[in-house]
């Protein structure tokens, strides 16, 4: 279970209280009416999936009810920074984080 | 079976005095108070304590913690208190248990199924890959219910489990796994601090290995005394939490540690208000991972028999519980370790027959101190083979690479391969391990949490080095000493003496799986050079002890086999749990009514008197329908369709979603959320909105009505209210944040009671203050705040049943009073209660949809008929875009229309599909599915909604329904059913 | 190929087992292939073993990161059903169902298909409507899907509580008698046999870091821990990898990678008759023939390659089991773990053309993966050979993305596969 720090609230909170919310920095198209089909799948359908440093949107929906973005390193699920909605994407903090071995193991 | 105690006089730390008597497999026993279920049987002489997964080979405890893979026992207190799969080793003793041996039959002593014993040159490992294929059907008719039969070891429970279980969520500075002397010095130096510690250990007492190390000294007395003391000191500091008989269980994400905690399990009549276990989920800063080590077994030619046990085993059996393991024991060793345990029993008046090294120099201390006792030690000698059926009864030595074979009798033997390192919670903590070539062990290399390992599980061997250790992960500046008697040298992985790629013996790695080193050669031989895949096909390490014992030993025979080096050949990851952990443990109170608490309108009391009957629609219980004395669902739901529509009908709508929408931009917002336009909307005006995803999919619907210019009251369907909520929030907050307007759930604030009926005005119209209901003043789709019974209010009027309606929307608090005030002249004007039921088919009648039945987000507002609900005009709302998508706009979609059975009294099946053509070959072409069906009291006849292709156009055309037993024709109509001109609704 | 069977055993168990050959051969890497297939799971290597067997392409290679079988072949919970909704999905693993039928014999090796039947629990009027929907269409496509009252579902699978007090009473389920389990380990090992026995190389431990491009676009081989391997054409089948493969040709799928945790429980004899799964409750269940409870759990919220998951998703999966089945309370968790679950935004797969030539893409397979091996490895060598889809598979386009020509299973049934 994440610790998550929510960037309005200021603490750090279980992740019991949030939401993730998908890709963060997509803009909805201004003109989404004139794009093209293809335009419109890039927006709706295709994401970037990022294994490692990645951008991302969650929801403290159980707290302060905001949306905010997070850098999060998908390997190790570490969050390397938490920033408020509207501001652009941050640069990534600090020296990379050490990328644990995926774990092995199965069914029975 | 021998009555003769094997409890020494003057050992071990129990109290003879008090007593608990038991059973095991119907004889009683007796045990000391602090006993484990294997010390208490080995007291009593008795070693034979289960049968093998595969072979059904006779098995003793082979060692004294929760590493067991043999002992596993069925512990009940009772029928439904009945526990299957307990370490004997772990498992105390209470009076009144009622122990079982398990996977035998009939009786432990003979066992019908060790004649897969005789059979095991047939059962190599994998050997259900390549057989059993013939003929076709009979692995799962005849082999495969054969194999299961015989696998799987204890009896699951068939009661309902009476027990109750606890949760606790707690957050510390530091949290301690093992309570060693490496854990209990870095506790208390971290407690010295003044920082929040919790301690935990899976054992009943401190003290880890100093509960059989009898020979180290720790601030200048035995180990086992100063482990006591500290525990006293750390259980007197407020900032401190000790927790033994619990065990860190698993070290997930974010240092999130679960712990187990037994509660009950030891108490011979544990109070009811006593949970039976606890589960603990701390969230720690840092973890101090003292986990220690765990002695492997010798892999040699019958190393299984009952008697044959792990030295240190022994000698805990010995210094903690005052018990002899046998009478004339034998050591077989690679480790000097195994010698203290030698020592120890030679002391205590036992009669070791000899101990065999492997090894030509072990070390010279231990050699020395077991040989001035008289003990025979014979290294660079190996055992190469055992016998005795149901115990041990001698070994058969030879010096290494020679001849010269003794037999030596003996009735127990010990070994010691050496130790592992514990490293599961680090592996778990997703840390790097790195391999400690000169000891042949894996240990923990880079941390990836915050966290830290200490002691055994480190590699830390030297004690004043482990107590420095210890004391600096604490962070405290406390100082301990401390001094053992004997070094420890040697260690050996993987096969031994007599064992070899060469031989054919039964060598055991994993004795639950009864995997042995030829069965690992055989998987290497067959081309698995991945250790996952080796542990795979021999399932060695996948038994309930998870590879504790047989990892190492399993890696090195393969790492041999494939001429690599270990590290090359893997390290199969550790995962959670460490030890098996209850279900009911990891539910905790999640049970019954708090599995997922149920919600109730604010007038479900008062329809429960009434009789209602409820369903569950998502988490909500709705009042289904409300029979009256002898009637059944389908009369019921007739009779209120017929007075909803003749009179009126009362029904309670609180569950719909209510969302308010308020700020200067409110319309502007909606503009957006919407496909419908709102500017035009007047307040005191309601419309029925229909919303949309990006993609053009019909998302939710519901009446909006405007109070004020910046202020809406939403309604959404009762399903879709919490994520139209964040929909709504997530586009105001991230894609259009400039626009003023703020969202407050309100489903929850506000009862909501339809009156529903030519009947409904004068229904309502007494109770309603300041508002004039007049059709004039209140047309169809109008809203107003006004009073009911001097409660404020909002009224709607509105209609999901194409006849005059209103709901009213009071103060949830004020919800049971004004429905009983509307209730009681509702009954005077002959209405009555509906439900969920009757709503249904009042609405089909009038080819209302309901979203999620009659939609499934594959449809859009044009499919469904409702295009007139999308503004041409807007220049963008959310789906403007994705319904201009070729396949969306594509001729012959899906559409909605009505569907007439040719033999009226024929009810249709919501799910039948729709075809052309009954008598075509499978696979048919389906044309679509029928979404709502219903018997029509008001009409006389069955009606149907569904969704066909080109459905429109294909009005008046006769298609099927295809059943199972039957094909019922059916007529391609609109979906007004009733009242077509829609005149009732203007009452 | 020696031929497996019991006469083999039995002669094999004379001399101690010592005359068996290794299941699949791993050579030296060639310069180059006619295909390649990046993705050594059951999904890749029966492509590899089709390609040869059925389309006659020998000179394959199926390349591997790590060892086979071990990404979401070896971590499923080895649900095998073809009961879905849309003719798409029924096309594909109805396919996929007759091929396990008969698959153990095809291979000459016991994949254990267990048609022990996979029932759907029904806990208000929206699943029986779903459900209803799900079995008028299975029967008319041909697909066997059974409605049951709540006292045949219990006769079913007798551990089951039909009590109307519980929290969500069943009012029904929906039972596939053809669908059941197998054995995960052995279809990857059994492809993987048959393949290499077929002359395709099978290498593992050799993470594909690049896709190389020709003058035209086309691919023309694969950059590996190895060096370079030549393709003509090139199959990528990496499940929760995919998009990150895909990125090396510069093309983008619709796909979110989801931690997604199964668990087993210590092995009891056998209580469990058959495969429960409840949307409603959220949970699925079934015995292994070692006599674990085998029990998946619901995926992570967030997109993650970490391959674990939070406790939370455990214990609520429990729950739910525990709710459907109070008796297994005592029963104990013996090991957890997680996986990494490829989805796509209509929960359908993707099996398709790319824009860049020559290469072809299996993903999307979300939670249904496994049930979907043979007959996925099947459509996939007939779209890598042909260059064009079956018929079985022409829905599983990328470019439904574009038109909107969704399958979704998902939205229309909310069924967890």
């Amino acid at each position: 279970m994440f610790l998550i720090k929510c960037p309005y609230c200021g603490d750090e909170r279980s992740e019991l209280e949030f939401r993730w919310a998908g890709e963060a920095h997509i803009a909805r198209p201004e003109n989404i009416a004139a794009i093209s089909d293809e335009e419109f799948a890039e927006y709706f359908f295709l994401r970037d999936n990022t294994k490692g440093v990645a951008y991302e949107r969650w929801r403290h929906i159980h707290g302060c009810g905001r949306f905010f973005n997070a850098i999060r390193d998908t390997v190790s699920d570490n969050f390397l920074l938490t920033y408020k909605a509207g501001l652009p994407r941050q640069p990534v903090p600090g020296p990379q984080p050490v990328t644990p071995d995926a774990p092995e193991g199965g069914a029975a | 079976m021998t009555k003769k105690s094997f409890r020494i006089k003057g050992a071990g730390r129990l109290t003879p005095a008090r007593t608990a008597r038991f059973t095991f497999d119907g004889k009683t026993y007796t045990a000391y108070e602090g006993d484990t279920v294997a010390s208490a049987l080995l007291a009593n002489g008795v070693h034979l304590m289960g049968r093998s997964f595969k072979y059904h080979r006779a098995r003793g405890v082979l060692s004294a913690g929760a590493e067991e893979p043999n002992a596993l026992i069925d512990v009940a207190r009772d029928a439904a208190r009945r526990q299957p799969n307990v370490r004997a080793s772990v498992q105390d003793v209470f009076d009144g248990a009622i122990i079982r041996s398990q996977n035998r039959w009939p009786t432990l002593a003979f066992d019908t199924g060790a004649i897969n014993n005789l059979l095991s040159p047939f059962f190599a490992a994998g050997f259900y890959y390549k057989t059993f294929m013939w003929p076709k059907e009979a692995w799962a008719k005849l082999y495969e219910p054969i194999i299961r039969r015989a696998a799987g070891l204890g009896v699951a429970p068939k009661e309902d489990d009476p027990d109750h279980y606890a949760n606790r969520f707690a957050h510390c500075d530091v949290l301690v796994a093992g309570a060693g002397v490496a854990g209990l010095t870095a506790a208390l130096s971290a407690a010295e601090t003044g920082a929040e510690v919790i301690l935990v250990d899976e054992r009943a007492e401190v003290g880890g290995a100093l509960l059989f190390d009898t020979s180290t000294m720790i601030d200048g007395r035995p180990g086992y005394d100063w482990a006591q003391d500290v525990l006293s000191r750390l259980k007197a500091m407020a900032n401190v939490t000790v927790l033994t008989r619990t065990t860190a269980f698993g070290y997930y994400t974010h240092n999130f540690i679960g712990l187990a905690e037994r509660v009950t399990d030891h108490l011979p009549r544990p109070g009811k208000h006593l949970p039976r276990e606890r589960l603990w989920q701390v969230r720690a800063k840092k973890v101090i991972m003292a986990t220690g080590a765990i002695e492997r077994h010798m892999v040699f030619a019958n190393n299984d028999r009952p008697g044959i046990m792990l030295a240190s085993a022994a000698r805990l059996y010995l210094n903690h519980y005052g018990v002899a393991v046998g009478e004339k024991i034998g050591v077989y060793t690679a480790h000097d370790s195994a010698y203290e345990a030698a020592i120890d029993l030679k002391h205590a008046g036992v009669e070791i027959a000899a101990i065999v090294d492997c090894r030509t120099h072990p070390g010279e201390a231990v050699v020395s101190a077991a040989r001035a006792l008289g003990i025979e030690v014979l290294t660079g000698h190996s055992v190469l083979d055992t016998a005795g059926r149901l115990r041990v009864s001698s070994m058969t030595v030879a010096p290494n690479g020679g001849n010269g074979k003794r037999r030596i009798a003996i009735d127990a033997l010990l070994m010691s391969g050496g130790w592992t390192p514990s490293v599961h919670l680090f592996s778990q903590s997703r840390g790097k391990l790195k391999f400690d070539k000169a000891k042949d062990r894996f240990l923990p290399g880079l941390h990836v949490q915050d966290g830290v390992s200490i002691g055994a599980c480190n590699g830390t061997d030297d004690l004043p080095a482990l107590l420095a250790e210890a004391a600096a992960a604490g962070g405290g500046t406390l100082s301990v000493s401390g001094s053992s008697l004997y070094g420890w040298t040697g260690g050996m992985i993987g096969a031994a003496e007599g064992a070899g790629p060469e031989t054919a013996v039964k060598a055991f790695v994993d004795f639950q799986h009864d995997v042995t080193a030829k069965d690992i050669r055989l998987a290497v031989r067959e081309g698995m050079q991945s250790i996952e895949h080796i542990k795979r096909f021999t399932t060695n390490g996948m038994a309930s002890d998870q590879g504790k014992l047989s990892n190492m030993h399993g890696l090195a025979i393969a790492a041999e086999m494939l001429g690599k080096d270990i590290p090359e050949v893997g390290l199969t990851t550790f995962r959670a749990p460490y030890t098996p952990v209850t279900y009911g443990t990891l539910i905790a109170h999640s049970r019954g009514d708090l599995f997922d608490p149920a919600r109730k309108t604010p007038l479900h009391d008062e329809l429960a008197t009434q009789g209602a009957e409820f369903e569950d629609v998502g988490n909500w219980k709705r009042a289904w329908y409300f029979p009256r004395r002898g009637e059944d669902m389908h009369q019921a739901v007739n009779r209120e369709c017929r007075t909803a529509r003749e009179t009126a009908g009362i029904f309670d709508a609180s569950t719909l979603g209510k969302i308010e929408v308020v700020g200067p931009d409110a319309a502007k917002f909606l503009n957006l959320l919407y496909t419908n336009a709102w500017d035009t909307l007047k307040p005191g005006k309601c419309r029925y909105g229909i919303m949309t995803r990006e993609d053009g999919f019909i998302y939710d619907d519901g009446v909006v009505g405007r109070l004020t210019e910046d202020r809406f009251h939403v309604t959404t369907t009762t399903g879709g209210a919490p994520r139209v909520l964040a929909h709504m929030e997530d586009y105001l907050q991230t894609e259009f944040p400039d626009l003023k307007v703020w969202l407050t759930s309100t489903t929850e604030q506000w009862a909501v009671i339809a009156v529903q009926g030519p009947k409904a005005r004068d229904i309502i119209a007494p109770l309603v203050e300041g508002l004039d209901l007049s059709n004039e003043a209140f047309p169809h789709m109008s809203v107003a705040e006004c009073t009911v019974m001097g409660v404020p209010a909002r009224l709607f009027r509105v209609s999901f049943t194409g006849e005059i309606g209103f709901e009213i929307n009071v103060p949830a608090d004020y919800g049971a009073s004004v429905w009983k005030a509307i209730w009681e002249r509702g009954q005077a004007l002959g209405a009555c209660l509906y439900g969920t039921e009757t709503m249904h088919v009042l609405r089909a009648e009038k080819g209302y949809l309901i979203v999620g039945q009659d939609t499934d987000g594959t449809v859009t507002p044009d499919d469904a008929g409702y295009g007139w609900a999308v503004s041409k005009k807007k220049p963008d709302f959310v789906g403007i875009r994705g319904l201009q998508r070729p396949d969306l706009i594509r001729e012959n979609r899906k559409q909605l229309v009505g569907l007439l059975t040719k033999d009226p009294t024929e009810v249709l099946e919501e799910g039948g599909q729709i075809v052309a053509d009954p008598n075509q070959p499978k696979p048919m072409t389906m044309l679509g599915h029928v979404t709502s069906a219903y018997w029509s009291e008001t009409l006389g006849r069955s009606i149907a909604i569904a969704l066909v292709a080109g459905g429109r156009a294909r009005m008046g055309e006769t298609l099927y329904v295809p059943m199972k037993d039957k094909t019922i024709a059916v007529e391609v109509t609109d979906m007004v059913f009733f009242d077509k001109e829609g005149g009732r609704i203007h009452g | 190929m020696r031929k497996y069977s019991v006469f083999a055993v039995a002669r094999e168990a004379m001399r101690s087992h010592k005359g068996w050959e290794p299941q699949w051969v791993s050579p030296e890497p060639r310069a180059s292939y006619d295909v390649i297939i990046i993705g050594g799971g059951g999904h890749g290597l029966g492509a590899a073993y089709y390609l040869a067997q059925e389309h006659g392409i020998t000179n394959v290679a199926v390349i591997e990161k790590g060892w086979l079988g071990g990404g979401n072949t070896g971590r499923n919970t080895t649900i095998i059903r073809s009961n879905y909704l849309y003719e798409e999905s029924m096309d594909i693993y109805e396919h996929s169902l007759k091929l396990w039928e008969g698959l153990s014999q095809e291979l000459n090796y016991n994949v254990m298909y267990s048609p022990r039947g996979v029932m759907m629990l029904s806990h208000n009027t929206h699943d029986q409507q779903s459900f209803k929907r799900h079995i008028n269409a299975n029967r008319l496509y041909g697909i066997d899907n059974e409605w049951l009252t709540p006292e045949q579902a219990k006769a079913f699978c007798p551990p089951l509580d039909i009590s109307k007090t519980a929290r969500y009473p069943i009012n029904g389920a929906a039972l596939q008698k053809r669908g059941g389990t197998a054995r995960h380990d052995a279809v990857a090992w059994g492809y993987a046999r048959a393949a290499s026995d077929l002359g395709v190389h099978i290498i593992q431990n050799c993470e594909v870091t690049g896709i190389r491009r020709g003058p035209g676009g086309e691919v023309t081989g694969v950059e590996t821990a190895r060096g370079f391997i030549g393709a003509k054409k090139i199959g990528v089948s990496a499940s929760g990898h995919s998009s990150m493969i895909m990125q090396m040709a510069d093309v983008r799928v619709p796909l979110t990678s989801n931690p997604l945790q199964a668990l087993v429980s210590e092995p009891l004899k056998p209580i469990f008759p058959c495969v429960v799964m409840s949307n409603t409750v959220h949970a699925y269940i079934s015995q292994s023939d070692k006599g674990e409870l085998v029990i998946g759990a619901g995926t992570d919220q967030y997109h993650s390659y970490s391959q674990t998951g939070g406790l939370q998703i455990i214990t609520h999966t429990l729950d739910a089991i525990c709710e459907l089945f109070p008796i297994f309370r005592r029963v104990k968790m013996m090991r957890q773990w997680g996986g990494i679950t490829d989805n796509t935004p209509d929960r359908s797969a993707i099996q398709s053309v790319t824009p860049v030539k020559n290469l072809f893409v299996n993903c999307g397979w979300g939670t249904g993966g496994f049930k979907a091996t043979p007959g996925s490895a099947n459509l996939f060598a007939h779209l890598i050979a042909r260059g064009e889809p079956h018929r079985l598979a022409a829905g599983l386009t990328l470019d439904r993305f574009r038109t909107g020509r969704l399958i979704d299973e998902a939205a229309a049934a909310a069924v967890a596969h």
